[in-house]
């Protein structure tokens, strides 16, 4: 025992010698300190990276058998499900993730508007962050079309047309987007190639930069206290704990919970009601037809809501593309010197609940076919979108915030 | 935060418990990723048993066919080329066909069940390229003397006589596959599958 | 207050009901389980779906497989176009000629049923109806002006439609079908045509999705590990977290 054990830490010492192993694991887990006081909201980012690995390792598998051509798409997918041993599960696992990875992210995110973690000294982090999401809402599109069902041709067209709205350049660019006159062969074989590669190396690198500039600045708590300026003798932050074994050991519980729960739709409802899985999408494309019902997959439709709000079609694609990024501006709106919402005034939290309300409302409303009374909710809705962000500037400023402790809360 | 007063002892068990049942799981998980690259339904339909008719075959005459995607060669031997197998015993490497290179019905001088129709896996048994069919009065281009007629792999110079037995001084290691396969009638016969059921 | 979410709520499910087209949908859950319905479902199935329709990405001994059918019994009863099990279920007719008999290519059934839903289905099949207007003689109430004739008239014989006013949520009054009753019978009664009916959409719905009970059963394996692995890495993580204070 006591040689193997002396052969390991030999190994390992060889290998710091030439490579920081020992270094990233103490700077990345044994010794970077998280604040203890870690609640729910605090599960979905390590989820997140989960949620990518799942993603990630299916798609290489998916991709083994996979068709990107007009012809043979559609059928290589059934394929997949059918012919393939455990093909289906590879699918399922691969939709049910898309949609889980949303679900994630908006909830990581939304932890973030709880507890100020956008604020100073997190501004870049945030931004960092607000780049996945919108690299992510790349590659969903992208991985949409892939099985060539009506859905995905026409949801494909419906969101290249936006880019056809814009002036001046607006047609040449669809142009360039499908690379032929309609979506076409052509252009699943470009979206493929950018939903299996060029995107996920991106994604891979922004993740990696997410990571670094969180460990850079240390973890936000729902208490917003900056851990690192209350630090004990030895240096380590006195409401700090290693990262590992306590947010390991604690994050691994996330993980199976969600698994239960990923399972569950997996193996039960892979379709989960046409959310995940669209019928209409279980038709083969069809550039003549229409389906009489289109709506994108849920996680796009608060913007397609927006958009569809707007009564000007490139105001629409104006206003859709700017409530996506009302988001980067966070840090900078928002202008309370308190970060978390514990001790925030009523102005930010009645700003918040509405904002709640209005993005689930208008994400309800983008899968609804338009009627008279809908758009009307729907405008609404929007508004109340834009003046959470354009107006917190002047709620923040003089909102009724409480003072914040010196240490965080525990237990 | 302190580490005095926890139990040693459950801490130990409980990390020991969550790294066995956890490793379980990953182990069940990785049954997916492997056997999903075994052949496909697809594959296995392909790779069914093919049923071909020789009665168009000449004497002399080999004629190539696909059965899992591999081809199979049916050679009409005529007399002459039977009369060559038992003069090549002393050359070739396994003249009685002890190596289990064929099923039991095709463990013979002539490697088949008709003496007059050979039926092999194309595929030389060195590292796979498919040899090519060099009857007596064709070998000058190959450069092989004394050519009783037989296979010859163009990749590394194997050579097989017209029973497909491999002769001595070649890389090849064993004598050319012959697959299972069953008469159905006079000229058709069925390759993948023989009388017993047997498909490899 | 109440009134009016009422009233809202009402209008809501008034437009989700008419995005679904026209016509009233009976509800049909599918039975999987069920494997003597899905034997006379696929009978019905290749008999009077497979000589114009493919399932091109079903193959023959799948099917043998997952309904335990004896090859022999496959090959002779539910295969007519290959004697090939591991072929997939084509059609012999050209969609060529196809489109120039209906007007459309009759669409490939391997995942119709995963588009339409048992219950569209289920009524599909039960409200053809005689309508002299259309070139095949027949209409449908869930499906307007099909192009395929009603290729089950023989079990259930012909239905007329019932005329009757109907009433707008404006207040005008329309003449409009209100309902289908039997001209003159088929070779089944109404329950047999409907046992039928419901076999065919219990093989549909298999036909979607072949996978669908292993799944069931594979995933009822993984949630109980999960279960299981939950209570040791909650405990575990407990333990750990006793060091915090």
């Amino acid at each position: 025992m006591n040689t193997v054990a002396r052969a390991v830490t030999g190994f390992r010492d060889w290998v710091d010698a030439r490579f920081p192993l020992t270094q990233l694991w103490n700077d990345h887990l044994a010794r970077y300190y998280a604040p203890k006081n870690f609640n729910f909201w605090y599960f979905f980012g390590s989820l997140a990276l989960f949620v990518l690995v799942i993603q990630i390792v299916t798609g290489i598998w998916l991709t083994m058998n996979y068709k990107p051509a007009a012809d043979s798409a559609f059928a290589s997918v059934e394929y997949i499900m059918r012919d393939v041993e455990w093909g289906w599960w590879f699918r399922y696992m691969h939709s049910t993730g898309a949609s889980a990875f949303f679900i994630v992210v908006y909830l990581h995110m939304y932890r973030a508007l709880l507890y100020g973690s956008y604020k100073e000294p997190r501004e870049l982090l945030w931004i960092i962050g607000m780049f996945i999401y919108l690299t992510l809402m790349g590659e969903a599109f992208f991985g949409y079309l892939l099985p060539w069902g009506q859905m995905s041709y026409w949801g494909a067209q419906v969101i290249i047309s936006l880019f056809g709205a814009l002036p001046w350049i607006g047609d040449d660019l669809a142009l360039l987007i499908r690379g032929d006159f309609v979506v076409s062969d052509v252009t699943l074989n470009r979206f493929f190639s950018f939903h299996v590669i060029a995107l996920p190396l991106l994604l891979c690198g922004l993740v990696w930069a997410h990571l670094l500039a969180l460990h850079e600045v240390g973890s936000n708590n729902p208490d917003g206290v900056e851990i690192k300026e209350r630090k004990g003798a030895d240096g380590v932050p006195l409401d700090g704990i290693p990262f590992h074994p306590y947010y390991t050991v604690k994050d691994i519980v996330g993980v199976v919970v969600f698994l239960i729960i990923f399972c569950a739709v997996v193996f039960f409802a892979p379709e989960m009601g046409g959310y995940f899985l669209e019928h209409a999408n279980f038709v083969p494309a069809d550039p003549l037809k229409t389906p009489e019902h289109i709506a994108p997959v849920w996680y796009f439709t608060p913007f397609y809501a927006i958009l569809r709000a707007v009564p000007n079609q490139l105001g629409g694609v104006i206003a859709m593309g700017a409530a996506t990024l009302m988001f980067f501006l966070l840090p900078w709106l928002d202008r309370s010197a308190v970060k978390s919402i514990r001790y925030r005034g009523w102005k930010f939290k009645l700003a918040l609940a509405l904002f709640t309300v209005a993005f689930l409302t208008l994400g309800w409303l983008g899968m609804q076919p338009p009627t008279p009374l809908y758009t009307v909710i729907a405008r609404v809705g929007s508004v109340v979108y834009f003046l959470f962000f354009l107006a917190m500037p002047y709620y923040t400023a003089n909102d009724s915030d409480r003072p914040v402790p010196d240490r965080v809360r525990w237990p | 935060m302190s580490k005095q007063g926890f139990d040693q002892g459950r801490r130990r068990f409980l990390t020991t418990a969550a790294t066995i049942v956890g490793g379980a799981g990953a182990v069940a998980t990785a049954v997916p990723f492997v056997s999903t690259l075994t052949p496909s339904a697809r594959a296995r339909a392909i790779g069914a048993p093919v049923e071909i008719d020789i009665g168009a075959i000449q004497p002399g005459e080999l004629q190539r066919f696909k059965w899992q995607g591999k081809p199979v060669w049916i050679l009409r031997r005529n007399e002459e080329q039977l009369g060559t197998l038992p003069e090549l015993d002393a050359e070739v490497r396994d003249p009685g066909s002890n190596e289990a290179q064929q099923p039991e019905y095709a463990r013979n001088e002539h490697r088949s069940i008709r003496p007059e129709y050979l039926i092999l896996v194309g595929l030389c048994t060195h590292l796979g390229c498919s040899p090519t069919y060099v009857p007596r009065d064709e070998a000058g281009p190959y450069g092989l003397t004394e050519w009783k007629g037989g296979f010859f792999c163009p990749c590394h110079g194997s050579r097989f006589d017209l029973a497909g037995r491999v002769y001595k001084d070649v890389p090849a290691p064993r004598n050319l596959l012959v697959p299972p396969h069953q008469y159905l009638s006079e000229d058709r016969v069925l390759v993948g599958i023989d009388d017993t059921g047997a498909t490899s | 207050m109440m009134r009016a979410a009422a009233a809202l709520l009402m209008l809501l499910l008034q437009t989700a009901a008419l995005a679904k087209g026209n016509g009233h949908l009976m509800h049909y859950e599918a039975d999987l389980s069920n494997r003597e319905s899905l034997l006379r479902g696929a009978q019905l199935f290749v008999n009077y779906c497979l000589s114009c329709h493919s399932a091109a990405y079903m193959r023959y001994n799948r099917l043998g497989r997952d309904l335990e059918i004896p090859e022999d019994v496959l090959k002779s009863n539910l295969m007519f176009g290959t004697d090939k099990t591991g072929e997939t279920m084509t059609v012999a007719m050209k969609p060529q000629d196809a489109e120039q008999w209906f007007g459309v290519g009759p669409p490939d059934l391997s995942v119709t049923a995963r588009a339409r839903g048992a219950s569209w289905l289920y009524t599909y099949f039960l409200t053809f109806y005689r309508d002299p207007a259309r070139p095949t003689g027949v209409n449908n109430l869930i499906f307007k002006d099909v192009a395929m004739p009603h290729v089950l008239w023989e079990l259930q014989g012909w239905q007329r439609p019932v005329f009757g006013e109907q009433k707008a949520p404006d207040g005008t009054v329309t003449r409009a079908i209100t309902g289908l009753e039997l001209e003159s019978p088929g070779l089944l009664n109404d329950a047999g045509y409907r046992r039928a009916v419901a076999d065919l959409v219990n093989f549909l719905v298999y036909l979607g999705e072949p996978i669908k009970l292993t799944r069931h059963r594979i995933g009822a394996w993984v949630l109980v590990y999960l279960l299981g692995l939950l209570i040791i890495v909650y405990l575990l993580k407990r333990e750990f977290w006793k060091d915090v204070h």
